[in-house]
């Protein structure tokens, strides 16, 4: 096993360069002077254009520049927000837990609904449930997220009057950052009516987010019961008259449950991207909005860690999930 | 020579019996049917917009400011769905919005399935230090969530729908490089290849006449779901304020300000949204009924 994950290490090695080449390239690929860019609207003068390009090397030859840039990346330094004049990396942290936990929602709804949906679907193959399923499942894939996002902030907003349309938790309450997720900061702080107002904040942009992850996991649960319960092991446990409902809990879904497992770390790329759009939508201070409103300020500092930082975590997370997978399916390991 | 035009000449005829075969298990997924009728509509709807549009797409009206739909209580006949913050009618918009829209998705697929196609031959074919060069770029390039990469390289680029559609087309390529690298390496050791190799045919020949058409299966299912993907993040990229620039009719496009409407103007936010969504749908369902018809693993069960 520590061979697998030593392998599977080895691996993305390659890929991390290659990241930390994309970003460092990405500055540098904007058009116009890099020093200009970070000056904007402001100017600079010939003197203080010299002072800036020592200070941020750019009279250093392009290889040292990146190896000082990836020296400062494993010292933890991601530079600093030529808007805020903050540590990038401040900035991140302080968001990244906003985001993580609507990603958390969300993936725990997708699954919560879709796994029994598609496993629903495929025991009663062909019968209304599972067309009328699978076709809400394609509708789910085929949504432009951020209008499905204003659509309900339309009906349960604005009509309803339910939920808030923006925001984190309402103003009304503070309480000290311990895990940075809402839901469990009010509950630490001895709050309920604070986590009652995260959860309101909370649930439609999580539904927005889950949507696509979850027409995608109940096709793929799915496709995979179909594919499981066609097996001979299942035909041999329903022939010992084993309960039908024993045969798929036991014998398909846990050989089901594999490529599903797939499925659900592949979509946390995904989330990444539908947080951006999600964020947008309901002002959530994630880094996704966070993301947005650098570009729009031209603060490329950000941009460049920000997209550094969020495809490592979503490395990370896939070598996470190609280990569970190899735990769960000891097949893989030997190959 | 010779042994090249018995191929052909045999191929010939299984080449229909292909066709309504495909056509025969295509046909049994009902839903499919409905999705490519409802894209070949759009496809007329396309080409004859200027003819179908009661307005042209930029005239604004400007009387008739937030205007709501006819049969939802706007006092204007003329105008079916309404009009938008500057009087222009959403219907001719939309009408003239699906020239882009399928513009977006034919330019971005051919240009991503090109690239990726021809990277992923290359890959499949060379192996050794190309396919190793070649597949890490595409590593690196899906490390990234698709829709930030996008992004970001419209940032670099500059806002605007080409920079758009080449970003997006740059995002979705290494999907097609990896189907055709694994199509092209189970492909590569079978008899035919062989043959086509001891009787002379050169490296060109082997990997785009020889190899690539029985690769086509697969692909053709990518790129369907690559259309609806081009469609709707250049959509999103609109929506963001980075993708087609207004006045563009473009579905995303007509969406960025639809957020303050959101209380005095429901069919400003409802009716670009709900054409992106039928048009990604009927695409989609396309794409299942290819795969139906076109993978022989799930056409047995």
């Amino acid at each position: 096993m520590l061979r697998f994950i030593l392998q599977k290490l080895a691996l993305i090695v390659p890929t991390i360069i290659g990241i930390t080449i994309a970003s460092f390239a990405f500055i540098r690929l904007l058009p116009g002077d890099p020093i200009l860019a970070m000056a904007s609207q402001y100017g600079v003068t010939p003197e203080r254009y010299e002072i800036l390009k020592h200070q941020y090397g750019y009279d250093l030859p392009i290889w040292q520049q990146y190896f000082n840039y990836v020296g400062g990346i494993l010292q933890g330094n991601f530079g600093i927000s030529l808007a805020t004049k903050r540590p990038v990396i401040e900035e991140f942290m302080t968001l990244f837990p906003a985001t993580v936990e609507l990603a958390l929602f969300a993936i725990l709804i997708a699954v919560a609904l879709g796994i029994p949906a598609g496993i629903f679907a495929a025991i009663k193959r062909g019968s209304w449930f599972d067309q009328i399923t699978m076709g809400v499942a394609l509708t789910g894939y085929s949504m432009p997220i951020f209008w499905w996002g204003l659509l309900l902030i339309i009906f349960f907003s604005g009509y309803l009057g339910w939920t808030p349309v923006s925001g984190r938790i309402a103003v009304s309450f503070f309480f000290p950052r311990v895990t940075g997720f809402m839901l469990i900061d009010s509950l630490i702080a001895g709050k309920p009516a604070g986590f009652v107002s995260a959860l309101r904040h909370l649930i439609l942009p999580a539904v927005v987010l889950a949507t696509i992850p979850l027409a995608v996991i109940a096709r793929q649960t799915r496709s995979a019961m179909l594919e499981v319960l066609g097996e001979d092991y299942v035909r041999t446990a329903r022939a010992k008259g084993l309960e039908p409902s024993r045969v798929v809990a036991v014998h398909a879904f846990r050989n089901a449950l594999i490529p599903v497992v797939t499925t659900i770390g592949l979509q946390v790329g995904l989330l990444m991207g539908g947080a951006i759009l999600t964020e947008t939508i309901f002002s959530w201070p994630g880094i996704g909005k966070w993301m947005i409103d650098s570009i729009s300020k031209r603060d490329y500092v950000s941009v460049q860690s920000g997209l550094l930082l969020i495809a490592l975590i979503v490395m990370a997370v896939n070598l996470i999930v190609d280990i569970l997978y190899a735990v769960i399916n000891p097949r893989i390991r030997v190959q | 020579m010779a042994a090249e035009t018995t191929t052909t000449t045999s191929a010939a005829p299984g080449r229909f019996s292909g066709l309504r075969e495909f056509w025969y298990y295509f046909s049994m997924n009902h839903g499919a049917v409905l999705g490519l009728a409802v894209f070949l509509l759009l496809i007329l709807v396309a080409i004859f917009a200027p003819v179908l549009a009661p307005f042209p797409p930029d005239q604004q009206f400007r009387e008739f400011i937030r205007m709501a739909p006819s049969w939802a209580g706007g006092t204007q006949p003329q105008f079916f769905l309404g009009t938008d913050e500057v009087g222009r009618d959403i219907l001719s918009r939309l009408i003239h919005g699906a020239r882009f829209s399928l513009f977006i998705g034919f330019f971005v697929v051919v240009l991503a399935m090109i690239t990726g196609v021809t990277f992923g031959l290359l890959a499949g074919y060379f192996r050794g230090w190309v396919d190793a060069m070649i597949m890490r770029v595409m590593d690196i390039i899906l490390a990234f969530p698709s829709l930030l990469l996008a992004l970001v390289m419209v940032a670099i680029l500059g806002p605007g729908l080409l920079n758009a559609m080449l970003a997006i087309a740059l995002v979705l390529q290494p999907h097609f490089a990896r189907l055709t690298r694994a199509a092209v390496l189970s492909e590569k050791s079978r008899e035919y290849v062989t043959s086509a190799k001891v009787a002379g045919a050169g490296h060109l020949r082997q990997m785009f006449i020889t190899i690539l058409p029985n690769c086509l299966g697969p692909l053709i299912v990518q790129a369907t779901l690559s259309f609806s993907n081009a469609i709707l993040d250049a959509a999103a990229l609109g929506f963001l304020g980075m993708g087609a620039q207004p006045p563009t009719p473009e579905w995303g496009t007509m969406l960025a300000r639809a957020r303050e409407f959101i209380t005095s103007a429901w069919w400003i936010v409802t009716m670009p949204g709900l054409a992106i969504l039928i048009t990604v749908l009927a695409i989609n369902l396309v794409g299942d009924g290819l795969r139906d018809a076109l993978d022989p693993k799930l056409k047995r069960s």
